[in-house]
């Protein structure tokens, strides 16, 4: 259409105006534009930069290696091996259902553990590895690595994984490690990030929780550059951790496997003790349990095996159970009336058999009666009521607190699980926690080691000790922690009289070496390591009026559960003292013929740092030690063979 | 006014059309889309493909036929105004028919070599469409109601069918060129004052009502539209976006970190790194500088357009360069405004710079037209 000019005019100014308004606005836009990415990009470039980083840099942990723990001869106890486990990328594997039954038909695959996996793996994003099977062998290991091609996003890899080759050896006293569990965490206030690393190993129980303080370490950590969905990129610098510091023991490894092998068979502890320095040589608890079996996560019913086994192999018995000490109490109850000056070692007591302590009748183990007996002879053959006596006239609160100079009735300070505190009762504490007034009844049960008083086998070793050197020698478990001695245990002057004491000792050498002792029979002959003790056997039933009318039914006679403890303590050599033993072997009957053989025993295998000549044994009984000795030599090889007879 | 131009008096023909092409616009053209084959370049981690390269074909076609359409007599485009827009409308109903569904909307058309997008297509021939009706209605009319409604319809029909896709962004683009050149044709400016004041006024009751007995939404609705206005209260959907691309291009600085070291792009911590948010990688690989710059090339090919719909008396080239003047505007307006956080997420590419094929052919076939009418502008007749 052909317009005039003039109206073309007209229009082509209107549209000139609105045009430059137009263009004008779009300039003012672009202009804000240019601002606002001013204002981004300069003024709060540092914020936004700082953001960027922490979208890109991830900070991951590397997990430290736990210190190690070694014996007092530098024998490994706890390590750390490498394990393989078989892990598997998603993105990488293709086909997983294929791949997987593959696998199954190489390696055997645990279904449980597979389910876990497939149901991390469809939560997790596809690149990242998910654990198929954990502590897998060497050989299913290769297997995998060799058929490496046709198993696409397979790949075997290698962690540290904690193996104690003691086995039930040290269990109770080295604990065990496991995985962190959520449980934990919630126990711990602000937890380090470490634990949060999938399946690191902490210390569950013994000294791998008490100590875990040192042998843990500390964690590196590396930066990595991520992406979006989280792949690693590239790793931008890392630094190392600080490895767990290596714990030397005090404990003899072999020393302490020859114990729990003399042990076996019994529900019983012992323990050997440096009397110079507290050392503890040997700390055993049988039965005892293979601790690899928790770190690798036990099964139901191998848990069961040992939750419902009447030896209770899970309790620490040296530690943490406490017994009525017995006749093994008596040395404190006439150290006690000694150290007060009532009694002199030479007084005598009439012993008929009883004694009537206000209106009640308390026997002596011997109807018939001792007689007349001194210090010497009481303790010998254990006579009770001369402890009886003794008590009356030097009242419980004394005796309690002689108990508590010996370490019975107070909590050694150990690096284990639940150290037992025992109990050695006084009248205060009998009005706090019964609410009711010492009677002197229970002061002439407390004089012999019943009642109330409760003690340890680690608490019974540590008062032999006491007993043996007259210092307040404390156990030690940790001899040094990365090379780094840790204080003994020697102790300060218990500051009793020496006089006493060695009349205490002489009394002890009497019951091992007397004729009359009442652990004659388990005696060591060789001159140099001459053996003091005590032999001690604790009720855990009362004995009814009727019952001792008609004859106190034997050990032998009796359910197991009902039967006494069998108790013994002591030291060697006399002269100059080396090792406290004390043993207890549970409802073992008589501590002169259950226990005291085998403190011997013990007591041997220390003195000589292995298998003793049979030399050192009475002659009637070498022919039953000699087999006993190729028995043990032959179920723990460990152990040392029989020397060839040098006498 | 190319350079040329003084010793000529009458409309060049043959191959001499080439030399009387808007050059300088040519060049800005070229210019802004090497940054983006440098930028494509870049996300794909330096390498040419999957992006770089198959642009640069693209480019390379598009200035073809750029050039062929700029050739053409702008008159031929005039009358075949209606033609196109026709076809367009139709192509935009068979989408709705046979349209494959791709990111969720219906808005492409296979077509074997290249998937036409008729809303792309829509732009222009709008575009041509409104150039020509006013090119053609007597001053006098313009403002007359009736004619006034013509262009309305015009408008608002092409809108309906791309906002049924749904492709909100562009039929806001539509809308906006569409009035803008009804604007520029001289509509009495009491329309725009009453549309706008209407607008406002329905926006602030549908708020106002929220809340209220004669509440005009349904709460889920409001709450959409609260997620469309600000992203950040949809941390990991939307917001996750629109804050990782203010992180990338805040994170630039004057200078940027460098070609191929922004770690947001290369790390995939943005969203469409080579479509709607390249601008955030050039932003934080270049910094601010970088940034200008393109926008500073943009402003220049707007003022270029603008120019040379200034310097024609021909009423259907002036109209239609000022349409195409307006539709790049608002892309590359309102694709910034959206990565820099100021405008809420919808999906229009940074122009000429995004991978993406029939955006860029139509913007050549535009830019073509441009040409075309600097190249047949009716010279000054010695008389």
């Amino acid at each position: 259409m052909r317009r005039n000019p003039k109206e073309l005019d007209v229009l082509h100014r209107t549209m000139s105006r609105r045009a430059a308004l137009l263009g004008g606005a779009q300039l003012v836009f672009v202009g804000a534009l240019g601002l606002r990415m001013r204002y981004m990009q300069v003024d709060q470039a540092d914020q936004f930069r700082m953001l960027a980083e922490e979208n890109r840099i991830n900070i991951r942990l590397i997990p430290p290696d736990r210190g190690e723990l070694f014996d007092r001869n530098g024998k490994i106890v706890a390590r750390n091996s490498p394990s393989y486990r078989i892990i598997i990328v998603r993105e990488d594997a293709g086909e997983v259902d294929k791949v997987i039954a593959d696998l199954s038909r190489l390696v055997r695959l645990d279904e449980e553990d597979l389910n876990r996996a497939l149901t991390e793996m469809r939560r997790s994003a596809p690149f990242l590895p998910v654990t198929l099977a954990d502590q897998v062998s060497w050989e299913d290991i290769s297997k995998v690595a060799v058929n490496a091609p046709a198993l696409p996003g397979i790949t075997p890899e290698v962690g540290l994984t904690r193996v104690y080759p003691r086995g039930a050896d040290l269990a109770h006293v080295v604990g065990y490690v496991g995985p962190v569990s959520d449980y934990d965490l919630s126990q711990i206030e602000d937890p380090e990030p470490v634990l949060r690393i999938p399946r690191f190993q902490i210390g569950k129980v013994g000294l791998e929780a008490k100590r875990e303080d040192v042998l843990r370490g500390f964690a590196g950590a590396k930066r990595v550059e991520v992406n979006a969905t989280g792949r690693v990129m590239r790793e931008l610098d890392r630094r190392e951790g600080v490895s767990g510091a290596d714990l030397q023991l005090t404990i003899d490894a072999d020393l302490q496997a020859y114990v729990q092998a003399r042990l076996s068979g019994e529900s019983a502890a012992a323990v050997v003790m440096d009397c110079e320095t507290g050392d503890l040589r040997a700390i055993c608890s049988a039965p005892s349990f293979d601790p690899n079996l928790f770190v690798r996560g036990i099964s139901v019913a191998d848990y069961r095996g040992l939750t419902e086994d009447p030896y209770r192999p899970l309790a620490n018995k040296s530690v943490q159970g406490t017994y009525p000490p017995g006749s093994t109490f008596k040395m404190i109850t006439a150290l006690a009336a000694l150290e007060d000056g009532l009694v002199g070692p030479d007084d005598t007591v009439w012993c008929p058999g009883h004694l009537e302590v206000s209106g009640r009748r308390f026997h002596c183990w011997k109807r018939a009666g001792h007689g007349h007996v001194d210090l010497l002879n009481s303790l010998k053959q254990s006579c009770d009521v001369y402890y009886y006596d003794l008590a009356m006239k030097v009242g419980i609160d004394k005796i309690s607190a002689m108990a508590k100079r010996f370490g019975i009735g107070v909590r050694h300070d150990l690096p284990m699980s639940a150290v037992a505190e025992g109990l050695a009762p006084d009248r205060a504490w009998k009005e706090r926690v019964h609410g009711d007034v010492w009677r002197v009844g229970d002061t002439a049960n407390a004089s012999i080691g019943q009642g109330f008083m409760l003690a340890s086998p680690l608490q019974l070793a540590v008062m032999s000790a006491r007993i043996a050197t007259g210092r307040a020698v404390a156990p030690r478990l940790v001899k040094s922690i990365d090379g780094i001695e840790e204080p003994d245990g020697a102790g300060e002057p218990l500051g009793l009289n020496e006089n006493n004491l060695r009349k205490v000792r002489r009394a002890m050498f009497a019951v091992s070496n007397d004729r009359r002792g009442t652990g004659y029979r388990s005696r060591i002959i060789e001159d140099s390591m001459r053996m003091a003790g005590k032999t001690g056997t604790s009720q855990v039933r009362n004995i009814t009026k009727a019952e001792r009318a008609a004859g106190v039914i034997s050990n032998a006679d009796l359910p197991w559960e009902r039967r006494d403890h069998a108790l013994f303590v002591s030291f060697a050599p006399v002269e100059n003292p080396r090792f406290a033993v004390s043993v207890i072997v549970e409802h073992g009957g008589g501590g002169s013929t259950a226990a005291a053989p085998v403190a011997r025993d013990i007591m041997l295998q220390a003195l000589y740092e292995g298998t003793p000549p049979l030399s050192a044994y009475p002659t009637a009984d070498r022919s039953k030690i000699k087999a006993q000795q190729e028995r043990l030599h032959r179920e723990r090889p460990e152990i040392g063979a029989p020397v060839s007879d040098r006498a | 006014m190319s350079y040329l131009e003084h010793n000529l008096r009458s409309t060049p023909s043959g191959m001499r059309k080439i030399l009387h092409m808007n050059w300088p616009l040519t060049l800005l053209l070229i210019s802004v889309a090497g940054v983006g084959f440098l930028m494509l370049y870049s996300v794909a981690g330096g390498s040419f493909t999957p992006w770089a390269e198959p642009q640069m074909k693209r480019f390379a076609l598009g200035l073809a036929v750029m050039t062929v359409v700029a050739m053409v007599p702008i008159w031929f485009w005039r009358n075949m105004a209606v033609v196109a827009y026709g076809l367009t409308v139709l192509l935009l109903i068979m989408v709705e028919a046979f349209g494959t569904v791709g990111m969720g909307a219906q808005r492409w058309i296979d077509l074997g070599f290249m998937r036409l997008q008729p809303s792309e297509l829509m732009k222009i021939t709008l575009v041509m469409l409104l150039a020509a009706y006013y090119d053609w209605l007597p001053a006098k009319k313009t403002s007359r109601p009736f004619w006034v409604l013509i262009p309305v319809v015009m408008i608002l029909f092409p809108t309906f069918l791309v906002l049924r896709q749904p492709d909100l962004g562009t039929s806001i683009l539509l809308i906006t060129a569409g009035g803008g050149l009804m604007f520029l044709a001289g509509v009495h400016w009491a329309y725009f004052a009453v549309v706008i004041a209407a607008g406002a006024g329905l926006v602030t009751a549908v708020f106002q009502s929220r809340g209220t007995d004669w509440q005009l939404l349904k709460d889920y609705q409001y709450r959409r539209i609260d997620t469309f206005l600000d992203p950040s209260s949809d941390p990991l959907g939307a917001g996750y976006h629109i804050t990782q691309s203010k992180i990338a291009l805040g994170s630039g600085g004057w200078t940027g970190r460098g070609f191929m070291q922004g770690t947001q792009s290369r790390l995939n911590f943005l969203p469409e790194k080579h479509t709607d948010f390249i601008f955030t990688t050039l932003a934080e690989e270049f910094g601010f500088v970088g940034g200008f710059s393109l926008l500073t090339l943009y402003a220049l090919i707007i003022v270029f357009c603008i120019a040379t719909a200034l310097a024609t008396r021909d009423r259907f080239s002036s109209l239609v360069t000022f349409g195409v003047a307006i539709n790049f505007f608002l892309f590359f307006a309102v694709n910034m405004s959206m990565v820099m956080g100021l405008a809420p997420v919808v999906g229009v590419p940074l122009p000429m710079v995004s991978y993406g094929g029939s955006a860029m052919l139509v913007l050549m076939v535009a830019f073509g037209i441009v040409h075309s009418a600097h190249i047949h502008r009716p010279r000054q007749q010695t008389r």
